[in-house]
């Protein structure tokens, strides 16, 4: 993309150079970060009634969790590295390190869906009580949130087999890496506030 | 197969809703035999349902507006009726279960699909004029937000013929709104109604903010953006903070009644007054997010037919922004008879109050506007004046209802309905049709008839008064809000004095139509051949009307606030440029049309529990989405040649208005 002949207009066409998209992206991850703040206020209410119903301490696996939030943290430095690469032009590196982001991203939905699994086995259900609702709602709208990213990376890898790393995929990627990055800061509050809070 | 959907879901035996199915019906094959007779479907694809230009995107808002506002009054008119009979043992004609059903929707269509839209309409066509911009900073995605609060109507009206509506008030409050005691698909129409465009809402916000803050016209810093951005931007800011808590909320409502949760349930720990909370954090900013564009078309009217600068602009823009901050810090006083205790309750009352104190500065602002100004009664003055009479009462009796003793005794009653009708009608809805009359010629170029204006004006003015000053009486003698039927005789004569007043409405809403159909026929005779017909003072005058495709073939250089105004005086305006650049604009795409079906089939399946469609209109909206991002072609240069050849039409056209001028008249002020 030319940038140089068209000058100002070229910006107020309302396409621009990419980075509109990446405020804009921002923005939508504040708002994304207050769907959150609500489900966390409501955890944070609904956290002691648990209706007669299993309570954090007897529920949850903390050392469980921590291996799923090292997956996380991981997988935010192998995103880290994707995007060194990118800055360094290296193609093959890119895809290679997003390949290895996806592969942590899945198995920490992996073992979230296991640890569900558990859960409802056990008889502790969404339906159980107005913590197990929270809790399930909170945790997995954040799983949901993971699951999209994994979808985006696999777009993202294809377009970048395709089309190389061009303008698109570069602002594309400075996106995916702030709803990646983002995701591991909400995992952070929610293994504090959901996860340690319960042992307390 | 159909999940709970049977065929029992079309009420038959409802002869109201049948005969309604019968006029919507009649009217849409009409609509829809006209477009094919006259062959227009390949126009209207190309030209507007796929296009991304943000005047027709706006345009198309303000056409779903006014045509819900037909459906969102007959609610109304039907609840006058029913109170106005339904005194002393008569039951009037409306069952409870659907009088409930149509409060319900006569407040969620009035909310969502009539003022939302026509505020997204107007910011839509205004906000990029206004800062010289070509187009918003995202015009896919401004198309699909569109097209979500289409679907979002869709299914309010679909609910109607298959199915029914929530009857539970317009903000669906549990544990009414859980399964348990709405057991059909009312509430499910009305969650997936309202996250699906709601949706559409957030993605404008984002939208605007960015166009805002990202393609203002080189040199227009934020304290040189007319008014009407500004509360543009603090709106859009709004949407942005609180449309996010609505989403979440519903879904935790949703999650309630479709996966067994105990969110705000009876039992299991469930907590109903966290749902309360949580909606009017999301509610209270609302009202503001409505009104705040309102004003600031107000500004721009008030300062153009008075033929003055705004007084106060930089008070304008600090009350709306403390206006958007305190905005957050109200919401309890929508529930002060929960029982929070008397200290939150004060906190909350105080807050309230002092919300009044910038909207006061502003009210002062357009009083001294006018003062001493050459003022122009045409109509947007009057609504301008209309409003600025009743949102004062409105503004009054709102604090009045802030003090929570007073509220203890006025709850929910109608005194209450008096009151937001009192400035919603006075402030959202004046200020549209203001706004409407204002900008019409800028983006059709050719001015509304002013006779038929006028009368919608007085209609809507006298109607209001006739239907609400009753009802604030009415609240004072303890009649309650949502009233089927009543044993108190000394109500009805006030109620039938409402139902007047809803006619007298209804006489206006008639008058703008016919306003609408007299001008259209008598268009060439009200042309505007210059682009500025009222005088303006801001950018948007400053190009033709209808603006280009492309809106101004150079950017402008701003160097004041009333830059339209300061370059008439100084005689920069209207200057011919002596070379044309290319410029780049985005292509049109069906792909906001396309997800917006799928969603409109996946919010349908979701609400009738059809699981098979569901999945597979899911799958549709993300792999259209999907689709979209694999297409490399979204945009295009415009040649300079054509720029060029767009303009010279534009300039020969103002040299003709000219000539003609000079024949006509002497000279006007031009020379001051």
């Amino acid at each position: 993309m030319s940038t140089s002949v068209i000058g100002n207009t070229h910006i107020h066409a309302g396409q621009g150079d990419g980075t509109n998209t990446t405020v804009g992206f921002w923005i939508y991850l504040m708002s994304d970060c207050l769907i959150f703040a609500v489900l966390f206020a409501t955890f944070g209410v609904l956290a002691a009634n648990t209706a007669g119903g299993p309570g954090a301490k007897e529920l949850f696996d903390l050392p469980f969790v921590l291996g799923e939030t090292m997956l996380l943290l991981v997988s935010s430095f192998t995103f880290g590295a994707a995007m060194l690469n990118l800055h360094a032009g290296r193609k093959r590196s890119v895809v290679g390190w997003l390949g290895a982001t996806f592969v942590l991203g899945a198995s920490f939905i992996g073992m979230e869906v296991y640890e569900f699994t558990k859960l409802i086995h056990e008889g502790a259900t969404p339906a159980t009580s107005a913590f197990l609702s929270a809790y399930f709602t909170l945790v997995g709208t954040h799983g949901l949130h993971v699951a999209c990213g994994l979808l985006w990376i696999a777009i993202m890898t294809h377009q970048i087999m395709r089309h190389g790393l061009d303008g698109v995929a570069r602002r594309r990627l400075a996106c995916l890496s702030l709803f990646w990055h983002f995701l591991d800061l909400v995992w952070i509050c929610v293994f504090t506030f959901v996860y340690l809070r319960g042992f307390l | 197969m159909f999940g709970r959907l049977t065929l029992d879901a079309i009420p038959y035996h409802d002869p109201i809703i049948m005969g309604t199915l019968v006029v919507v019906a009649v009217l849409s094959f009409a609509l829809l035999g006209a477009i094919t007779y006259y062959g227009k479907w390949k126009y209207l694809w190309t030209e507007w349902l796929t296009s991304v230009d943000h005047k027709r995107i706006g345009v198309m808002y303000i056409i779903l507006g006014l045509v819900m506002l037909l459906r969102g009054f007959a609610d109304a008119l039907m609840m006058r009726a029913q109170q106005a009979m339904a005194a002393n043992g008569a039951a009037g004609y409306l069952p409870p279960h659907h009088y409930d059903q149509i409060f319900t929707a006569h407040g969620v269509i009035m909310i969502f699909f009539v003022a939302t839209p026509l505020i997204l309409g107007l910011m839509n066509v205004i906000v990029p004029l206004q800062i010289g911009a070509r187009d918003v900073a995202f015009p896919f995605v401004n198309s699909m937000s569109f097209w979500f609060s289409v679907v979002g109507a869709v299914l309010v009206m679909m609910s109607m013929f298959v199915g029914d509506f929530a009857a539970t008030g317009w903000v669906a409050y549990p544990p009414l709104s859980e399964l348990h005691y709405s057991p059909t698909v009312g509430v499910d129409y009305y969650i997936w109604s309202l996250q699906i465009s709601g949706l559409g809402t957030l993605l404008t916000g984002i939208n605007l903010v960015v166009t805002i803050l990202r393609m203002r016209a080189p040199g227009m810093d934020l304290m040189k953006m007319p008014v009407f951005t500004w509360t543009a931007l603090i709106t859009n800011i709004l949407i942005i903070a609180v449309f996010p808590v609505l989403t979440a909320t519903l879904a935790l409502l949703a999650a309630d009644r479709y996966l067994d949760m105990h969110f705000f349930t009876n039992e299991l720990g469930g907590n109903a007054m966290m749902y309360i909370n949580l909606i009017w954090v999301w509610g209270h900013p609302e009202v503001y997010i409505l009104i705040l564009p309102c004003f600031g078309a107000f500004s721009e009217i008030i300062a153009t037919f008075s033929g003055k600068p705004l007084f106060g602009y930089k008070s304008m823009v600090y009350a709306t922004c403390s206006i958007g901050v305190l905005s957050f810090f109200v919401w309890l006083h929508h529930f002060f008879t929960m029982g929070s205790g008397a200290n939150v309750n004060a906190f909350f009352g105080i807050m309230t109050s002092i919300i009044s104190i910038p909207t006061g500065v502003k009210l002062f602002n357009w009083l001294f506007t006018m003062f001493r100004g050459r003022i122009r009664y045409h109509s947007s003055t009057l609504w301008t004046i209309g409003f600025m009479v009743t949102f004062a009462i409105g503004g009054m009796t709102g604090v009045l209802l802030a003090v929570p003793g007073a509220d203890f005794v006025l709850h929910n009653s109608l005194f209450l309905v008096a009151h937001f009708h009192n400035v919603i009608i006075g402030g959202v809805v004046f200020g549209c049709l203001a706004a409407i009359s204002f900008w019409f010629p800028k983006v059709f170029g050719f001015t509304l008839n002013e006779f038929w204006g006028k009368v919608s004006f007085w209609c809507w003015l006298v109607g209001f008064l006739l239907a609400f000053m009753p009802l604030y009486i009415l609240g004072f003698d303890g009649m309650t809000r949502r009233m089927n039927h009543y044993d108190v005789p000394g109500w009805q004569p006030w109620l039938i004095v409402a139902l007047c007043g809803a006619v007298t409405i209804g006489a206006g809403i008639v008058a703008t139509l016919v306003q609408l159909a007299v001008s259209i026929r008598a268009r060439d005779a009200h042309r505007d051949l210059t682009g500025d017909p009222w005088d303006g003072r801001s950018l948007e005058w400053a190009t033709s009307s209808p603006p280009p495709f492309y809106n101004f073939a150079h950017i402008p250089q701003i160097t004041s606030l009333e830059q339209h105004w300061d370059d008439k005086k100084a005689g920069r305006a209207y200057i011919r440029p002596t070379h044309y650049e290319d410029i780049h604009m985005p292509r049109n795409t069906g792909a906001g049309v396309i997800i917006s079906g799928f969603a409109l089939v996946l919010c349908f399946a979701l609400v009738w529990h059809i699981w098979p469609l569901a999945t597979l209109s899911l799958l549709g909206v993300i792999g259209t989405f999907i689709a979209r991002t694999y297409d490399r072609d979204v945009d295009y240069y415009v040649p300079a040649a054509e720029v060029e050849r767009i303009e010279n039409a534009r300039f020969a056209q103002a040299a003709e208005v000219e000539r003609s001028e000079k024949m006509d008249f002497a000279p006007l002020d031009k020379a001051a």
